[in-house]
This record gives structure tokens, sequence and C-alpha cells, in this order.
């Protein structure tokens, strides 16, 4: 690795990678409740100063280098580029990290604003539980109180998570309120947030939300893309072709995306989770089958009915299953700078297959609706084409799911596993015991 | 502020000239589209109300408590929206003006002026968006004042003091004061920081302050009346619609606070 630039290098002042909030283009802003303005400014304020100070960035720095891993490595996946008519794929193996996925990044950053700010506690909503995970992690490692908002239903399907959590001492919420999914997770930790401001940070987990959190987060998530775009230079001489990301709310994928907004020939792709299909209604693709409307706090595309009520997402992969997206994304999209399509829950699971069966490596579901973007672009450039692709984290939590996708168990495997859900589902009334 | 953004619409006029007269002011809050709502708003206006809120169901409501959620929800599940809501507003005649409550959403994908122009068709004259804070409220704002909507602005606990002048000059009908730093919902008593963030509104405006957030007995309303010119009372009332009681009961609560505000 050479000359990996610092998480700390802010964009030089100007153009695409210059903007700074709280809008982007039409998007963006602070779309809650007065009582939050004066936290939201103060984070701002705090985000500003740290940036600024080589202490924190070093400590920052300190942690990525002795506690994440970073820098992530690149990886060629050969094999697997030959199903992708045999141009280069890259990737990024943010799968690597601690916690197994891109979320330490900005949740070391946060935490270490927490303390900075003189709070004592953090809230953070979760729907796969891979941001909560994170944020449990940090939390221990920095002795900070712990609250994950979780929405019932995804409890039940990530139990596993849940018990990982309680391990690292955080309290699991389940809420009961709406959906009871990942969204609803989100309104509640604003709700507890609005009551609880003076003590304590919401640590968000994504490029959403009000100002200052999508470039708060996208700074902490800065450095993938920074690291790869050197990574790729070192290997292949030059500047990949086409850089593809999983767009959920969108951290990974502005992440990778940010370090090439200013190189014009590099193609940006962000893929959606298309469900069933964005023609059926039951996907999450906010930007390709949704339309502009005020989500949780900021302006951007949302899926929504024709009275502005907020619909059910769907999608196999709990962390890409979110009605809304970060609204540098909407600009991104809106100015033509980066495109976005969907992928459905069967050709992200094909490429889940594959990568495992060709690689040894199992993404996250996420990621593989990535990779299936990249299978697509890679037979679009050819054998000349360099495409890097954010492999944003690891698949062990989609055992499950994957299993059943596949078939890979058997019908008394699937009740004895069941049985040993149910057991596990944490009751309403627990707190932070285990 | 210019001097003609001073001017305020029929709520303001009748909100100002009721406080200037004494009298403590008293805004209940109906949940439209839950059983008897419609009912409920004349009931309310005969029990001592000064204005009735109208709130408009939404999805994610993020500055509501468990009340006003389940409430939303089912008021969604049964079908409402804000076209059904607004049709049904010039039908029920209401002796007291209207001030409609929702997410910015339900007012943006319509678009501001579509949708104030369709609040002054239904007859409201008020609209109250707790999602949208002062720095975001000039599009909102301009919408309201171009269809003669009173345009109110909350103001918080942590509300600096630079920006609680500007929404205390800016909010029109009256300021909605949050008791406290929280989501609605029902508090045994009024909260400490009610008392100042009321007398530091009252220095700045001579437009009503009304606290609102967690007021729900007639003592907290007694309290509330001693430092605000008034009170806006919701969950404890939705909390008795959705546990069945039918309007002319919800009603008799209303006016045990109406009691308790005249006796201030």
């Amino acid at each position: 690795m050479s000359a990996v630039r610092a998480s700390s290098d802010w964009p030089a002042v100007g153009g695409l990678a210059g903007e700074r909030g709280p809008y982007f283009g039409d998007f963006g802003g602070r779309f809650v409740p007065e009582a939050l303005v004066a936290a939201l400014d103060e984070i701002d304020a705090a985000h500003r100063e740290a940036m600024a100070d080589p202490a924190f960035l070093a400590e920052l720095d300190h942690l990525h280098r002795t506690y994440s891993g970073r820098p992530s490595l690149l990886t060629e996946a050969r094999r697997f580029a030959e199903h992708a008519g045999g141009a280069r794929i890259l990737l990024k193996r943010e799968d690597l990290n601690h916690t197994g996925s891109h979320k330490i990044n900005n949740v070391l950053g946060q935490a270490l604003l927490t303390r900075r700010m003189g709070k004592t506690r953090v809230i953070a909503e979760t729907g796969a539980g891979q941001h909560g995970v994170a944020t449990a992690t940090a939390a221990a490692l920095l002795g900070l109180e712990c609250t994950i908002y979780m929405g019932e239903e995804d409890t039940r399907r990530q139990a596993l998570n849940v018990a990982r959590m309680r391990l690292l001492g955080a309290e699991v919420v389940p809420v009961t309120i709406g959906s009871r999914t990942l969204k609803d997770a989100v309104n509640e930790a604003f709700r507890d947030w609005v009551a609880s401001v003076e003590t304590t940070h919401y640590l968000f987990g994504t490029v959403a939300g009000p100002h200052p959190f999508p470039v708060l987060v996208r700074d902490l998530q800065r450095i993938v893309g920074l690291e790869a775009r050197q990574q790729v230079l070192d290997l292949v001489g030059r500047l990949p072709d086409a850089v593809c990301a999983c767009v959920g709310g969108g951290s990974n994928a502005i992440g990778i995306f940010h370090a090439f907004l200013e190189d014009p020939d590099v193609r940006l792709l962000g893929l959606e989770a298309g469900g069933d299909g964005v023609d059926t209604g039951r996907h999450a693709a906010s930007i390709t089958g949704g339309g502009s409307g005020v989500f949780q706090g900021s302006r951007s595309f949302v899926l929504q009915d024709e009275d502005g009520q907020t619909l059910e997402s769907h999608s196999i992969s709990a962390g890409l299953d979110y009605p809304g997206v970060g609204p540098e994304h909407a600009w991104l999209a809106a100015s033509g700078r980066a495109q976005y399509r969907p992928v459905t829950d069967a050709d992200a699971m094909e490429a889940f297959r594959l990568l495992c069966r060709t690689e040894g490596i199992i993404p996250a579901i996420e990621s593989s609706h990535a990779l299936a973007g990249a299978l697509v672009l890679g037979r679009e450039l050819g054998p000349e084409g360099v495409v890097l692709v954010s492999l944003s984290g690891r698949g062990d939590k989609d055992v499950d799911t994957a299993a059943r996708w596949f078939g890979l168990v058997s019908d008394a495997d699937l009740v004895a596993s069941e049985a040993a859900r149910v057991a596990e589902t944490p009751s309403q009334t627990e707190g932070s015991g285990w | 502020m210019s001097a003609a953004t001073v001017t305020g619409g029929a709520l303001h006029r009748h909100l100002g000239s009721r406080a200037a007269a004494g009298r403590s002011l008293l805004v209940p809050y109906v949940m439209a589209g839950l059983p008897g709502w419609a009912e409920l708003v004349g009931e309310f206006a005969a029990a001592g109300a000064d204005a009735v809120e109208i709130g408009l169901p939404f999805s994610d409501p993020i500055l509501d408590g468990p009340v006003i959620c389940e409430a939303a929800e089912r008021a969604l599940a049964g079908g409402t929206t804000a076209a059904t809501v607004l049709a049904e507003l010039p039908g029920l005649a209401a002796q007291v003006p209207l001030v409609v409550m929702t997410y910015s959403n339900i007012v943006l994908h319509r678009g501001a002026p579509a949708f104030c122009a369709a609040l002054r068709a239904a007859g409201v004259s008020g609209l109250i968006v707790p999602d949208v804070p002062f720095a975001e409220a000039a599009e909102l704002g301009g919408a309201c004042g171009a269809e003669g909507i009173d345009h109110v602005l909350l103001a918080a606990p942590s509300t600096p003091p630079g920006r609680l002048g500007e929404v205390a000059q800016r909010s029109r009908g009256f300021v909605y004061a949050s008791a406290v730093m929280g989501t609605t919902g029902v508090r045994e008593h009024l909260p400490a920081t009610a008392a100042r963030l009321a007398a530091d509104l009252k220095a700045l405006t001579g437009t009503p302050v009304l606290l609102g957030l967690g007021i729900s007995s007639p003592a907290s309303a007694r309290a509330a009346a001693a430092v605000a010119d008034g009170v806006v009372v919701g969950s404890a009332l939705v909390r008795d619609v959705l546990e069945g009681r039918g309007p002319a009961e919800v009603g008799r609560r209303l006016a045990a606070l109406r009691t308790a505000l005249d006796e201030a």
C-alpha cells in the first residue's frame, strides 16, 4: 500500500465532492422537531472541529489500524470474473473488518465524537443487526452506555445478533410500533433522543437522516474509497471503469463512490434491492422505484403512496430493507453522476452463490446486490474492463437465510432451527440482561 | 422581520382577542379518522375549546408517543387520508377555528401551495407541522401566507435564545411551546422546563403562547395557565377515544379542563 490518504482529508472545496450539506441540490435538510435542532447543531460543530483536530484524527486512525483492521484488502476475483465477461473484478474487502462490515468505520468515529461532546450514552437503530452490533462494540470499547432499537420483527429474524449485542453489554429494545422493522426502529430512536438529548448521542447508521448525519457518516466512510482508489491504481496502473456498491441507506456506497466523484470517466453504479422486482411493488428500491419526499429527517427519494404515507419495503436482505435513501444519493442520481439499478432477490442470491463457489468468500446478501451488478457491468465492459466492487460485509449472518433459499437444510433441520429460534426470541420486558 | 409578516389570519385574530380578554386558551386535539372524530369536534367546541387541532395521521410520526402513534395507525388502517379528512371538514360546520396538524411529507407530497389551498377550501385556518423546524419553514410559511393560513411554529426548551426570538416573531395563531423535551404523551405534572420557556416566549411576543406536550390533567392545565396563555391537550383525550369512550364522554373531560383553566 502506498500513499493511502488519511480518513481526515477533507474533499477539495468546490465540485461534486465538496458538497457539505445541509442540502444536496434539492435534497437533504433537517426535517425534525425543533427540540432536536440544537443537538444537530452541536454534532455539526463537533464534527467540524474534530475533523480539524490532529489528536482526534490520530486516535481514529489508531483504532482503524489496531482494532478494526484497516486498510482493508483489495482482492482480485479471477474465477468470479470468468462469469463477468472476463472483466477484471476487484473486491474491496470491508467484510474483513472487525464486526464484519463497513459499519465499524462510522461507528468508531461517532463513538469518539460522543466522548468528545461529553455525552455518556449512545442510541442506535438496527435492521439486520450489523449497525447495532458495531455500535454495541464501540460502546463497549469506549465505556459508553448503549441502547439499540430494533423492530420486533427483526429481533426474531436476527436473534443471533440480538444475543451479540447483549453480550457486548447493550440494551436491545424491540420496537412494537408500525411495521416493526428498521424504519420503526429509527422512529423510536428519534423519540428516545428527543427526551434524552442532553446526555445521549444518536449514533446514526447511514448517510440518511437530518443534516449533519449524511455528511458526518459519509466523511467517516470515505476511507473506503480513498484506500480503494489508491489500491486499484497500484494494482492495475489506472482507475477502474466502474465502481459498484449496494444501496440501502447508502453508507458503503457513498464511502466508496466519494473518492471517485471527480473522476468523470469512472462510472458509479448503485445497486438497490429490487426484491421480487420493482414492477411487483415488493422491493426496497427508493431511487428506481420511489419518488421524492421527506422521510426521517431529510428530503430524498422514498417509497410512498399517493397520500405521502411511507410504504413498507421488501428485500431478502435485511440491511437494504429500508424505504428511504440518503440525500446525497438522490442528488447524484438526479444529476446523473451516479446511476442506480435494482437487483432482484433472485439475482442477488445467484451472485452470492457464485462468489462462494468461485472465490471461497461468503458475502453479505447486501453486498451480493453489488456483485450481481458487477456481473452485468463486466459483461457490458468486456475483457478490457476493470470493475471495483464494494464487498461491504460478510455473510456469516446470512447463512440461515441462504441455506433456506438454496434448500440446503432438510425439513427436520428447519424445524429444529425454528424451535431454537423461538427459544432465543427476546422477551419485551427483558432489559439489558444477556 | 418585516412589519408585513406581523399580520395574521382568522386564527391569529380569534385567539389573540380572546387571550387579550383574559381567557386562558384551550386547544384540544382530535385524530381524524378515529370513530366519532367528526362529532368530537362539535363536542369540544361546546365544551369550551377555543380552537380544535385536527390531526392528519402519518405513518412515521417521530414527535408522537404511544397514544398518538396507535391512533394514527388505527386511522390509517381505516383508510383515512388527508383528502378524505379535508373533504369532511366543511360539513362539520365547526363553531371554532380548525388547525390541522400533520407531518411534512403529507404536506410536501402534494406541494405546500396546493396543500394550503386545500386547507383554505376546507375552512381550516391554521397549520402545525412538527417536523418542519424554523430553518426549513420558509417555503411552508410562504405557502400558508398566500392562502391566509396561520402557520404555527414550535419552540422547545432546547431552542437557543436567538432562534426563540425568530420563532416567537414569526409564529401565527399561537406559539406552540413544548412543555418538555420529549414526545406527545400523558404526564402527571407540568414539567419544570415549561415555566421558563413560556416566560421567555411571552417576553418576546404578543402572540398567545400555548404549552403543549404532556398536559393532561386539570391540575397541570391550571399550572400551565399560570405561566402561559393556554394549553394544547392531545394524548389524554385521544387515549379516551382509543379506549372506546364516545364523543360526549370525551367532551366532558375537556369541559373539566375548561373549568380548571377558568378557575386559574
